[in-house]
């Protein structure tokens, strides 16, 4: 098994006769995933090498049993498109869009708690299951089919672990990038919570970095509710401190958000954190190697 | 986006926020006028991003005009804590009976506003916060919802606000609501909020900061955007478009995506060496992104090796590679480079170097060998 993307996926990519978002439906395509149909206003009626295109994201998934949307659409459009993905039904919408206004994405997070669907991202590079499916911009020869299930906050770093612990011989049951911004549809803890659930996977890696409290949440969410183990990595011990404006931010996250302070708070509840990514493979290694 | 005082009390202004009348001024003269206009006593404070201003006598009573443009003579040009005031706002002097805080932020932890109130505002609020937890009222906000009355009515009961003050400091905080939405603000904090002795609740500080992404929706918000930076390699990087945060080693840093280069500085600390900044070329990163930050990079001179490190997933190595010879012929650096290209393109961009690299750059296989190959190098060269 795997989590959130596998053979049952059938994709529509809203934007997908952009540039990217055609360059990287084709991609994720040729890896194995099912795209069932894209999605560009004006454009019905048109394909993308053998992918119909419809005008809306409700009628694409009328015409195609469509179970999972990616976003593909500049900033100003889409807060729009998520909306339209998650009115249409799918189950999974996954955003790869940069940039989107945090008073959006508090509309969109407070939305998508009411109900049972799953947002991943904005601001992600997708999700691969190896082997399986990939939906997203992730370089799949990164990856390799295996027993370790990895989330994390950050793309190319995303890839940097997953290349070590491929050089160790590891390869991994689902990857998945949660995305970079201070809002986004799903944390760590929705995360873990499902590779726990999974079968197929033996062992989780948590990529961290610094700012905000979720690594801090998800220490407390592993000690009370996994048995799978879990190890970290936290990015950012020499990041420059951030210039925090005014009080209110102090007030609310006290010393949380450092990387010190992420890796004492995962390390508090029985978690090891890697000071390196080699490290960090070499940790999952030990583990179930 | 951080605004400055004087831009943040314009928009409270507009937004029915009650603040001092004020002038902004960039000479002594203009400095003087304002307070002829403004009438009476009044405080010259220096506008500039940083707190403890006050401390540092950066914020000055004058009786009358002539000492007002006397204060901003002093002020004018003046470093707090690395900042050049370039700028006063000068504004009548407040009668103040109490003084408390009032904020509105974002809590990315509660994914939802977050609206703060005390009654001992004016002091040191984060420890206010530490030891009388108690004295501050907090209380999300619904963004569906909205800020509605029986908010401020409990907010202004649980900050145990004086009667007197009580209809001027619910006015007040829905009138900072109100903003936080309209100007799509990440921040909006007010640090004195004051009673005065005439009964009345006034802004007498502004802390504004913009959601960046929002920008695009503000067209004059994001005209208030300049440079708040004095150092040439921030001000180069900022006017390129390009993400870069100096710091005080001597191994320079390019990367894509955040994370990976907040691990490459961790990883060149492990392997003993000092990170000179922190530079994203971005995730797209192509050929001519990597010439401006080489730009940047090299016009500091502290920096004495480079470390490149490029994990391509939209970006292409061949096109990292490709911007790195481009630079080198067009600035002729000599200083030792290692590089480390992996993922999309990689054979290729490896060919590229191995082909018509010279003789200062060096490719290494692995992120750790690539680390601690650089900072061998820059202690070479020290």
């Amino acid at each position: 098994m795997s989590i959130l993307v596998d053979e049952n996926t059938r994709l529509v990519v809203q934007g997908v006769t952009g540039r990217e978002g055609q360059f990287h439906t084709l991609r994720n395509r040729a890896y194995g995933t099912t795209v069932v149909a894209g999605v560009t206003p004006g454009k019905e009626g048109q394909d993308v090498e053998g992918i119909p295109v419809y005008n809306t994201v409700r009628d694409a998934v009328e015409a195609t049993d469509a179970n999972t949307a990616m976003v593909f659409v500049p900033p100003r459009f889409a807060t729009d498109a998520i909306y339209e993905s998650l009115e249409s039904g799918v189950d999974l919408v996954i955003c790869i869009t940069e940039g989107i206004p945090a008073h959006d994405m508090l509309g969109i997070y407070t939305h998508l708690k009411r109900g049972n669907q799953v947002l991943i991202g904005p601001n992600c590079p997708g999700i691969i299951s190896p082997g399986k499916a990939t939906v997203g911009i992730m370089p799949t020869q990164v990856f390799q089919p295996g027993r370790v299930g990895l989330v994390s906050r950050s793309g190319t770093l995303t890839y940097q672990i997953s290349k070590e612990l491929a050089l160790v011989g590891i390869g991994q049951s689902t990857v998945v990038g949660i995305g970079g911004d201070p809002i986004v549809g799903s944390s760590f803890i929705d995360i873990l919570g499902r590779f726990e659930d999974d079968p197929d996977t033996d062992l989780v890696v948590m990529v961290g970095e610094i700012g905000g409290d979720e690594e801090e949440k998800a220490g407390a969410f592993i000690a009370e509710n996994m048995t799978t183990p879990v190890i970290g990595y936290i990015a950012g011990f020499e990041a420059p401190p951030g210039k925090q404006m005014g009080h209110a931010g102090a007030i609310i996250t006290g010393s949380s958000g450092t990387a010190q302070g992420k890796k004492e708070a995962l390390e508090a509840r029985n978690v090891q954190v890697g000071t390196h990514p080699t490290e960090v493979a070499e940790m999952v290694k030990q583990r179930i190697g | 986006m951080d605004l400055f005082e004087y831009q943040g009390k314009q928009l409270f202004a507009r937004h029915g926020l009650s603040v001092p009348s004020g002038e902004v001024a960039e000479t002594p003269e203009q400095a003087k006028s304002a307070a002829e206009a403004i009438g009476g006593t009044v405080v010259v404070k220096a506008q500039v991003q940083v707190g403890g201003r006050g401390k540092a006598g950066g914020i000055k009573l004058a009786k009358d005009p002539a000492e007002a443009g006397a204060m901003a003579e002093q002020i004018l040009g003046m470093d707090i804590k690395g900042h050049t005031v370039h700028r006063v706002w000068v504004e009548a002097a407040s009668d103040i009976k109490k003084e408390y805080y009032a904020s509105v932020t974002f809590d990315r932890s509660a994914k939802k506003p977050l609206v703060m109130l005390s009654a001992m505002g004016g002091m040191d609020i984060e420890g206010v916060a530490r030891d009388h937890p108690d004295a501050l009222a907090r209380l999300h906000v619904d963004p569906f919802t909205g800020f509605q009355p029986h908010h401020a009515r409990w907010l202004v009961y649980h900050a145990k606000i004086d009667e007197g003050a009580q209809k001027g400091v619910i006015d007040a905080l829905t009138k900072s609501y109100e903003a936080f939405i309209a100007l799509e603000a990440t921040l909006v904090e007010i640090n004195p909020l004051i009673w005065t002795a005439d009964d009345r609740v006034v802004a007498l500080d502004a802390k504004v900061s913009i959601d960046n992404n929002a920008l695009y929706r503000h067209p004059d918000l994001a005209a208030l955007q300049e440079s708040v930076t004095d150092d040439p390699q921030e001000r180069m990087a900022q006017e390129r478009g390009v993400t870069y945060v100096k710091l005080d080693g001597d191994v320079g840093i390019l990367g894509n995506g955040a994370g990976l280069v907040m691990s490459t500085l961790d990883v060149v600390a492990l392997a003993g060496g000092r990170p000179a900044n922190f530079l994203d070329a971005g995730g797209g990163s192509n050929a001519e992104a990597v010439v401006t930050a080489l730009e940047v990079l090299l016009s500091d001179d502290k920096v004495k090796s480079l470390l490149i490190n490029i994990f391509g997933g939209i970006t292409r190595c061949d096109e990292v590679a490709t911007g790195l010879l481009t630079a080198l012929d067009k600035l002729g650096a000599t200083l030792p480079i290692v590089v480390r290209l992996d993922g999309t393109n990689e054979e290729e961009g490896r060919a590229i170097l191995a082909e018509s690299a010279p003789s200062n750059v060096v490719v290494e296989a692995t992120m750790l060998s690539a680390a601690k190959r650089a900072v061998e190098l820059a202690k070479e060269a020290a």
